[in-house]
């Protein structure tokens, strides 16, 4: 069964068309790479999975669960990790993935096990004390996965999560998120960095709105690099 | 539900904790109605007469006149404080976070509302401790009376915030706010000067003052710190706050920025 489930659907700014009946689904237990030029259209689909955006047209069902008729259940289901952070630089890590957890509901008894343990995942535990205004570029997204993983989604959505980050924190993260989707999450990770994306990835290219390829990366690239299949697709640099 | 009160928790304390860290904001909210108190009244003082009016019951001050007045300026540039909060949420990305919540979308803005409407109140108790150590005083039970015309006035200029930061998409256009928002609201009102005073030079400038909501916060702060209750201000002030956050809540449109930045 599909854990995120994407039917025909469009979007428009005004009279620009940003995004034309994508399609698409992917199961559990599945890193799924969303590939796409900058103003493909992948900002675009990710406020919309979010719900920031609502979209007019088409079908979004996280979970099982229909986004537009049962948006905080399905809601409950996603972790999100924002190309834009999102932390309040001024509180704690721990004060932090506490805000974060009443957003969502989340118990308060065993609330700093469970905090101590996202952290722990990510070699941040000694970090739960520290301002976030005090931690580098690597650590604060770190911090920002594993809040996405504190209420235990079923589908997690990154959004460029590498950008700004050196080329260790980069590789951490990616091979981070990767044991996450072996463990059985649903990973939707959009990039326009095609060095992110492994030959057994599910990728999906998104061009100009629309759903360009949508299959296993070795599959569609064939004996192409990835890089020189995607910019003579897409016209685009990489 | 224990969720809900969660979330009103979480999105209370973290407008608490952000204001505990912004030590400026708390002195600036203190300095300004002081030096309208301390230093312009007493100028005034001297240029305006005033006559016996309800709520008072014998000549007062003008110190004591202008007390309701800057307590509603505390409410008023805090409401606008935090409408330029949640314009700075939205650039910096926290709004996103905050609107991912599963929680429904108008239960988050008004705990965000309620929060710093709280805020608020709290300066303004602030305010009139600082004033009662320069001897103007209100009626004991006064202090009492007034927290739930504070209350509504918060929440009123609170929402009025809310709908301008669904209107201003950046930073940079808060300073028109200033502007065209708070200094007519303030000066046209009768936070500073009563309304048959202003009848004298203008009857337009009267209806106008008698109009703005501003000027029925302050009378209902008036009135209620002598334990009386303006009914006609208390309607205003009412009214104008449901209307405000049906505004507010309609018209707030977290992805507007998103969407101009693309459109």
């Amino acid at each position: 069964m599909a854990e995120l489930e994407v039917r025909d659907l469009g979007f428009r700014y005004g009279a620009k068309q940003a995004l034309e009946g994508v399609t698409f689904s992917r199961p559990a237990g599945s890193f799924c790479a969303l590939l796409g030029p900058n103003g493909a259209g992948k900002s675009t689909l990710v406020a919309l999975l979010t719900r920031l955006l609502v979209a007019p047209e088409g079908q979004i069902a996280i979970a099982g669960q229909d986004l537009q008729q049962a948006p905080r259940r399905a809601l409950a289901n996603l972790g999100v990790v924002f190309q834009q952070p999102t932390l309040d630089l001024n509180l704690t890590v721990r004060q932090n993935m506490r805000y974060f957890a009443a957003l969502h509901g989340l118990p308060r008894k065993g609330l700093d096990a469970r905090i101590d343990a996202a952290l722990d995942r990510l070699n941040m535990a000694e970090r739960a004390a520290e301002r976030v205004a005090n931690l580098n570029g690597g650590h604060r997204r770190r911090m920002e996965l594993a809040r996405a993983l504190l209420h235990r989604p079923r589908v997690l959505l990154l959004d460029e999560p590498t950008v700004g980050l050196d080329a260790a924190s980069r590789s951490a993260i990616v091979g981070h998120v990767h044991d996450l989707a072996d463990e059985g999450l649903c990973v939707l990770w959009t990039t326009h960095l095609t060095d992110e994306v492994r030959a057994g990835d599910h990728l999906l290219v998104l061009h100009e709105g629309r759903i360009l390829a949508d299959g296993v990366t070795r599959d569609i690239c064939g004996q192409t690099p990835l890089l020189d299949w995607f910019l003579d697709r897409t016209g685009a640099a990489a | 539900m224990t969720g809900y009160w969660g979330v009103a928790r979480a999105i209370m304390g973290r407008e608490f904790l952000r204001f505990v860290h912004q030590r400026e904001r708390f002195l600036a909210a203190l300095v300004r109605p002081l030096v309208w108190l301390l230093v312009f009244a007493a100028g005034f003082r001297a240029a305006l007469g005033l006559s016996i009016i309800p709520p008072y019951q014998t000549y007062i001050t003008y110190e004591t006149y202008i007390m309701p007045g800057l307590c509603a300026m505390v409410l008023l540039f805090n409401g606008m404080q935090s409408s330029l909060s949640l314009v700075y949420d939205r650039e910096m990305g926290s709004m996103r976070l905050l609107l991912t919540s599963p929680f429904p979308r108008w239960w988050l803005l008004f705990c965000r509302l309620f929060g710093a409407t709280l805020i608020s109140v709290l300066q303004v108790y602030a305010f009139l401790a600082i004033a009662a150590l320069f001897d103007i005083t209100m009626p004991l039970w006064g202090y009492v009376a007034v927290l739930p015309g504070l209350v509504l006035g918060g929440l009123m200029l609170g929402a009025l915030g809310l709908v301008l930061s669904s209107f201003i998409t950046q930073l940079e256009n808060f300073a028109g706010v200033m502007n065209f928002v708070i200094f007519p609201m303030f000066f046209l009102s009768s936070a500073l000067y009563p309304l048959w005073k202003m009848a004298e030079s203008s009857a337009l400038l009267r209806d106008i003052c008698a109009f703005n909501p501003f000027t029925h916060v302050v009378e209902l702060i008036r009135f209620l710190l002598y334990l009386q209750v303006n009914w006609i201000a208390l309607g205003w002030v009412l009214g104008t706050t449901v209307v405000l956050a049906a505004v507010a809540i309609r018209a707030y449109d977290p992805s507007r920025a998103l969407m101009q930045r693309k459109g």
